[in-house]
């Protein structure tokens, strides 16, 4: 173990994770739009709808990250109308291509959350809502969102962390993320051990601070104990 | 369509053997991932305190590092690490380890984290008096673990194996990265001789939908045989 590398790479390392952690926060926004919005259009009652929103989870959800980031980033640039469009600017950048990948695919997940969390309200509050003469709307907006987020919070966690380690996958076009630097330093020095180990370290470290975090959230909403 | 065309100008072949390799490293690293799962689910279920330690930190530090980075430590470090080992015996050649072994350990590891937490969970949702009732009744360990607990907790564990089956198949797709020719590898070498990258990565997802899609109804038929009687 040569302890005096592990130390020197440390700086470059941490200074790619701001990298992961704006493509981990943007995807996740992102993806939490998408997966509201899919959720919302899996429980419609036309069954058309619904099959779509079903389908499109199904493929995200069936087929590898690493598939979804090269037909974005390497396929849709062999398509010549679309590279005369104004979306051209976005998708010729490997760190949008990237962001677009990981927030389809988190919100694949989310929506499948969402639509579980949904499901699981029970009907007496949202009867006990109507019954007193509340709007759909309002029903929607201040009962089921929040207790749906409530409900699947633990699940979300999750996903924030398996998002998080999707994030390393960046480093495949290009992107110089913690396994991206990592890689960079390990081919110049030849020391894959020491390099990988820190690099897992610093992934550990922020799966272990969201791990935290969903569980101080989830106390926070638990307002039954 | 002429791309998917068997024999010397098409790359239909190729990627039929790719996908047989995909196959084959997938359920490899989950029979590996099992094998490490018997080790560390006793672990993590274990009185000792230090026992569990050494459970708990394989799953923690596996599932909260990422796949990617697991397999270049595995890719990178690993040849170096054996030849460091082989050295102290006196062996200084080159060793190369074969990236089908190489890429079926790592995600094998992989898949054994997850593999371990579905079977604690699935031993810890057996009725506690079941254990007591094989206690009292003078059982030996061995066997009131493989005839009792095993049939009650299989049932409990493969809806969630078959979640681990998934993922464990998804991760193989990261074993292109070291050279072996699976699916993934497999497209990028036929998009980059074709120049066709959005046709065989696509065809790449449709390969692994198909996958997931039939190893799926095989899992339903195995749910339903080991619910018989619930």
């Amino acid at each position: 173990m040569d302890l005096g590398l592990m130390y020197a790479s440390l700086p470059k390392l941490l200074s790619a994770t701001i990298i992961t952690l704006k493509l981990l926060l943007l995807s996740l926004f992102f993806g939490l739009i998408i997966g509201l919005l899919f959720a919302i259009l899996r429980l419609n009652k036309n069954p058309i709808i619904s099959k779509f929103a079903y389908g499109y989870s199904y493929v995200f959800r069936g087929t590898p990250l690493l598939v979804q980031i090269f037909i974005i980033y390497f396929g849709l640039g062999q398509i010549e109308y679309f590279r005369s469009t104004v979306l051209w600017i976005i998708f010729k950048e490997p760190y949008w291509c990237a962001t677009i990948a990981f927030a389809l695919n988190t919100g694949a997940y989310t929506s499948e959350i969402l639509r579980s969390a949904f499901e699981t309200i029970k009907p007496g509050i949202i009867e006990a809502g109507k019954s007193l003469g509340v709007s759909n709307k309002i029903i929607f907006y201040k009962i089921q969102i929040p207790v749906a987020i409530r409900q699947s919070l633990p699940a979300y966690g999750n996903e924030i962390i398996l998002m998080m380690k999707g994030t390393s996958l960046a480093s495949t076009v290009t992107l110089m993320d913690i396994t991206g630097v990592a890689k960079h330093i390990v081919s110049t020095t030849y020391k894959p051990l020491e390099i990988f180990f820190m690099a897992g370290g610093i992934y550990l470290f922020m799966t272990f601070i969201i791990h935290n975090l969903i569980k101080y959230l989830e106390k926070r909403f638990n307002y039954q104990q | 369509m002429d791309l998917l065309s068997f024999g010397k100008t098409g790359w239909g072949d190729e990627l039929f053997y790719a996908t047989l390799m995909t196959i084959a490293v997938s359920i490899t690293a989950m029979l590996i991932g099992f094998l490490f799962s018997i080790i560390f689910t006793p672990l993590k279920l274990s009185n000792n305190k230090f026992l569990n330690f050494i459970g708990n930190s394989y799953t923690t530090v596996i599932r909260g590092v990422p796949e990617l980075l697991v397999i270049y430590l595995f890719f990178f470090g690993g040849s170096g690490a054996i030849m460091y080992v082989a050295s102290i015996f006196g062996y200084f050649e080159y060793i190369e380890i074969n990236a089908f072994i190489t890429g079926s350990v790592a995600i094998g590891i992989i898949s054994g984290a997850y593999s371990t937490e579905v079977f604690r969970g699935a031993i810890k949702s057996v009725d506690e008096g079941q254990f007591e009732a094989c206690k009292v009744l003078g059982f030996k360990k061995h066997i009131y673990f493989l005839k009792v607990i095993m049939p009650q907790m299989l049932r409990l564990a493969i809806p969630n194996l078959s979640n681990v089956w998934q993922i464990t198949l998804k991760d193989t797709s990261l074993i292109s990265v070291t050279g072996l020719v699976e699916i993934m590898r497999q497209s990028y070498i036929a998009a980059g001789s074709t120049r066709d990258p959005l046709f065989f990565y696509s065809f790449a997802a449709v390969l692994y939908l198909m996958i997931t899609f039939l190893s799926m109804k095989l899992i339903n038929r195995l749910e339903v045989k080991y619910s018989r009687g619930f």
